[in-house]
């Protein structure tokens, strides 16, 4: 590689904006004049990354596709807490269909404005893990198998929220649920198989995945803009941790998405035609338990005796993971 | 009008009725901690507030915010032990910036350029004597010349600086530098005179028709301690040796030269005495390394440089061309004993650094003021028991160094100032501190310190050249940036970002923001995520 100074700008791209750097190197959140597409007074929970996620992302594609964007939403938080009819928090096109329907709501809307021959338009699907993971996989599958100009993102809670803290397939192992509560011997969700939505992505070997995270904003918005370069299905999975679900503080959402990232526990990457072209390096490896400690729905694990077992597979689950996807190439390993 | 069925009609209407702020406990408020940089500062000096221009490349406004507190900000940033950068939140992280060496940067860009001080208010009538013209002295007289005093300096050596000029080495300080830095002061319209020592206060007030007086003679007489000598013995004081510098003919000690003395003074006479030709250059201290009071860089450099320190010892007998120094050892308290151990060591010159006490003759027969353990009492205004006569720097209790009179001169110029109109002036309650726990470093970038160039040892043992060097323009800056910005907004945007409820109003630049309570749900991710620690929660009153 060239060499290439260092430029150094007391937060570089850390924060969401900075003052030292030229316009084009800030976020769109740090623009006084970004959409806000999901608006205040929204009924989110305190703290939710869920609507931070939302409007990181939309903000981020308005900007993308010159505020030409329609977006199809899946049941789910996200679709409950924003637009309780007659109001809604949405301030861009927006349609709501059926839990399970979100990705063939979204082929539909690319396929009509294809006939008006409307090609300025872009169409976005969105739900969280519930809709995506489960319900509405056979509908995602199909867009993906059929390479519809859609770009589906999902906004991974890891569970079923607003319905009241249900199991998902997206729900990670032994983490405490209302249908998966620790009890006796057992601790919380099984170690099952997983089911990883970005990895099933790329087997379709569609134009772009990626996997993002409320916490590394600069990193997310690049993210969105690279997908809206590409027609076709693409995927982008946003990790939005849930202050009431997980059981953390409020004012954590972001520290512990930033956990899940340095623990390894939650990869970051992008893949283009199926193939993986760039991975966020982990800054400071972490343990997994730094990551489990602040959040309730593990509390199980910690009571005494400690459940070390368990907290072991966690972390070699965290460990595979660095290891698939190079997490820690480059980084050096702080003992 | 046709009646429409209720429930698939209506108009979508925004969420911006739902004021979701009523589901708040606790709310999120914009504060301004002090950084604890400016809280070490001695000259009061606002550090970070001085940085955040400097970080944007604005140097003569970071200049302007420097010298509201110092008008020396080049000898500062030469001379300055810097408790700041000792204080230094980020020095927890890494390493502490280096506000000294862009203090100075500061200091030589603004004399490069001709960066004048802003003109003084409109004159008040009020005339205020000022006797000495060290550091203390001349941050007095200029403060009171920007508030608009008539201000006259009086001093009785032969060039203005004090102990800046007569007790700190060139190789340290540079006298252009200072004499720069003077002139500047003097171009606000205060006179200068030189050659005039006071020796008696009351009556040269009454002369000239000055209010008030502020006096800042410093300690200029060395302390004397009973060493047996031969007649032929040569002994002299550090303080006439370093004033000594500053004359045409330069002193001849010899080819081994001992300094008895363990303070910055000692350093300063024993690297001196090096430059000067001395082969051997020994410091004789009593205590260990450990409880010696000269600043630890001063003691490297004097390593540095060759200059020999032998602990634990003090000098019995001083003869032609040697001495006899007895071994000590400290006791439980800490206090050194003698041994009984002597030794012999070969000297031609001993120089004298044990402290200095303050010339307290102009004060004789001045009613109302207080003289304790050789130093002139002041209340918490500066002012001594006689009305109307103030007094700071080395000539009052507390540390002698010269960022501790350069704050002296600036706060009795704030209590003189205030004197003078018939009130009193009453600091503003400092802000609460902000502590390295309430930053979120996360989000700073890796960033070593940067080093100031160094003149190579062997000039600095045989020349007088300045030893330390500056930063260039882009160190400068690198290293500005490496402030955490501690307790106070530099508008990162990170509140305005985070917050999942777009509750917080950005006002655009050097606005800050302001929080929309109507929808801020108390979540407290702008508070978790600031990294300067500038928001802080409050309960909510239900």
């Amino acid at each position: 590689m060239s060499y290439q100074p260092i430029r150094f700008y007391q937060t570089g791209t850390f924060t969401v904006g900075n003052r030292l750097l030229p316009d084009e190197q800030r976020s769109v959140q740090a623009n006084m004049r970004r959409t806000n597409s999901l608006n205040s007074g929204h009924r989110a929970c305190q703290g939710c990354g869920e609507a931070l996620g939302a409007r990181y992302t939309i903000d981020a594609a308005m900007e993308a596709t010159q505020r030409q964007l329609v977006a199809a939403n899946a049941t789910g938080c996200l679709e409950v807490f924003s637009t309780p009819y007659p109001e809604t928090s949405w301030q861009i096109p927006w349609i709501h269909s059926l839990f399970g329907n979100a990705a063939a709501v979204g082929t539909g809307i690319a396929a009509a404005l294809r006939v008006k021959g409307r090609h300025d338009v872009r169409v976005i699907a969105q739900g969280g893990d519930g809709g995506t993971t489960d319900i509405g996989f056979g509908c995602l599958s199909g867009m993906f198998e059929r390479n519809d100009d859609v770009l589906y993102i999902c906004y991974d809670n890891e569970g079923y929220m607003n319905t009241g803290v249900q199991r998902s397939s997206a729900t990670p192992p032994a983490a405490r649920t209302n249908t998966t509560m620790p009890l006796g011997q057992s601790a919380g969700n099984r170690f099952g198989q997983g089911k990883y939505l970005p990895a099933i992505a790329m087997a379709h070997d569609i134009p772009y995945v990626a996997t993002a995270t409320v916490a590394e904003l600069h990193d997310l918005e690049a993210k969105v803009r690279r997908a809206m370069e590409f027609r076709g299905a693409r995927y982008i999975h946003v990790f939005v941790p849930c202050p009431l679900g997980w059981g953390h503080d409020s004012a954590a959402t972001i520290r512990i998405a930033r956990l899940a990232k340095e623990t390894g526990l939650f990869p970051v990457f992008e893949a283009e035609g199926g193939r993986v072209t760039h991975v966020s390096r982990i800054k400071r490896k972490l343990p997994v338990e730094e990551y489990l400690r602040p959040q309730q729905r593990y509390a199980h694990l910690f009571r005494d005796p400690p459940r070390r077992d368990v907290i072991e597979r966690i972390q070699q689950l965290a460990d595979r993971n660095i290891l698939r996807y190079r997490l820690t190439d480059g980084v050096e390993r702080r003992a | 009008m046709k009646l429409k069925p209720f429930a698939i009609t209506l108009d979508p209407g925004s969420s911006l009725a739902n004021r979701t702020g009523s589901w708040r406990t606790v709310r999120p408020e914009y504060v301004d901690r002090l950084p604890p940089c400016n809280h070490a500062c001695p000259a009061g000096e606002n550090i970070q507030g001085w940085l955040f221009h400097a970080e944007s490349g604005h140097y003569e406004e970071a200049w302007r915010v420097l010298v509201r507190d110092n008008p020396l900000p080049a000898v500062m940033g030469r001379v300055c032990y810097h408790p700041c950068e000792t204080s230094c939140n980020r020095a927890q992280l890494d390493e502490s910036v280096g506000i000294n060496a862009i203090e100075r940067f500061l200091g030589d860009e603004a004399l490069r350029c001709g960066w004048k001080f802003a003109a003084p208010a409109a004159a008040t009538g009020r005339r205020v004597l000022v006797i000495g013209a060290g550091p203390s002295g001349l941050s007095a007289a200029y403060q009171l010349a920007c508030a608009g005093h008539g201000v006259t300096i009086h001093d009785a050596g032969p060039a203005p600086g004090g102990m800046m000029r007569f007790g700190i080495p060139r190789y340290r300080l540079p006298r252009e530098v200072l004499d720069a830095e003077i002139r500047r002061i003097l171009e606000l319209g205060v006179s200068l005179e030189l050659n005039s020592k006071v020796t008696n206060v009351p009556g040269a007030m009454r002369d000239g028709g000055f209010d008030a007086v502020f006096l800042a003679v410093g300690a200029h007489i060395a302390r004397r301690a009973y060493i047996p000598a031969g007649s032929a013995a040569k002994m002299l004081d550090a303080i006439s040796l370093l004033r000594s510098m500053e004359g045409g003919e330069r002193p001849l000690l010899g080819r081994r030269v001992v300094v008895y003395g363990g303070g910055n003074t000692a350093m300063d006479a024993a690297r001196t005495a090096k430059r000067l030709g001395a082969e051997e250059s020994i410091i004789v201290y009593r205590r260990t390394r450990e409880r010696m009071p000269a600043h630890e860089s001063e003691l490297e450099e004097a390593l540095q440089e060759g200059v020999l320190v032998k602990w634990l010892s003090t000098i019995r007998q001083a003869g032609e061309s040697s001495i006899t120094v007895e071994r000590m050892q400290l006791d439980a308290s800490g206090k050194p004993q003698p041994t009984g151990e002597l030794e012999t060591l070969a000297a031609d010159c001993v120089i004298l650094a044990l402290g200095q006490d303050v010339d307290l003759s102009l004060l004789d027969g001045v009613p109302g003021l207080e003289v304790k353990d050789g130093v002139v009492q002041v209340g918490a205004g500066m002012m001594t028991g006689h009305p109307g006569i103030f007094a700071g720097g080395d000539m009052v209790p507390g540390e002698r160094t010269v960022t501790v009179g350069i704050g002296h001169g600036k706060l009795a110029a704030r209590h003189i100032d205030a004197w003078l109109r018939g009130t009193t002036w009453v600091h503003p309650p400092p802000h609460e501190l902000a502590t390295y726990d309430k930053l979120n470093t996360w989000y700073y970038s890796d960033a070593p310190k940067s080093r100031q160039p160094v003149l190579d040892t062997i000039r600095r043992q045989s020349t007088f050249e300045e030893v330390v060097g500056g930063f260039d323009e882009v160190t400068a800056q690198f290293e500005a940036r490496r402030c955490l910005s501690c307790g106070n907004c530099f508008e990162c945007d990170n509140c305005y970002g985070v917050c999942p409820d777009n509750a917080v109003i950005k006002l655009g630049p050097g606005q800050r923001y302001q929080f929309n309570y109507d929808y801020c749900k108390g979540c407290g991710l702008c508070v978790a995520e600031c990294p300067c620690g500038a928001i802080r929660t409050v309960p909510e009153e239900i």
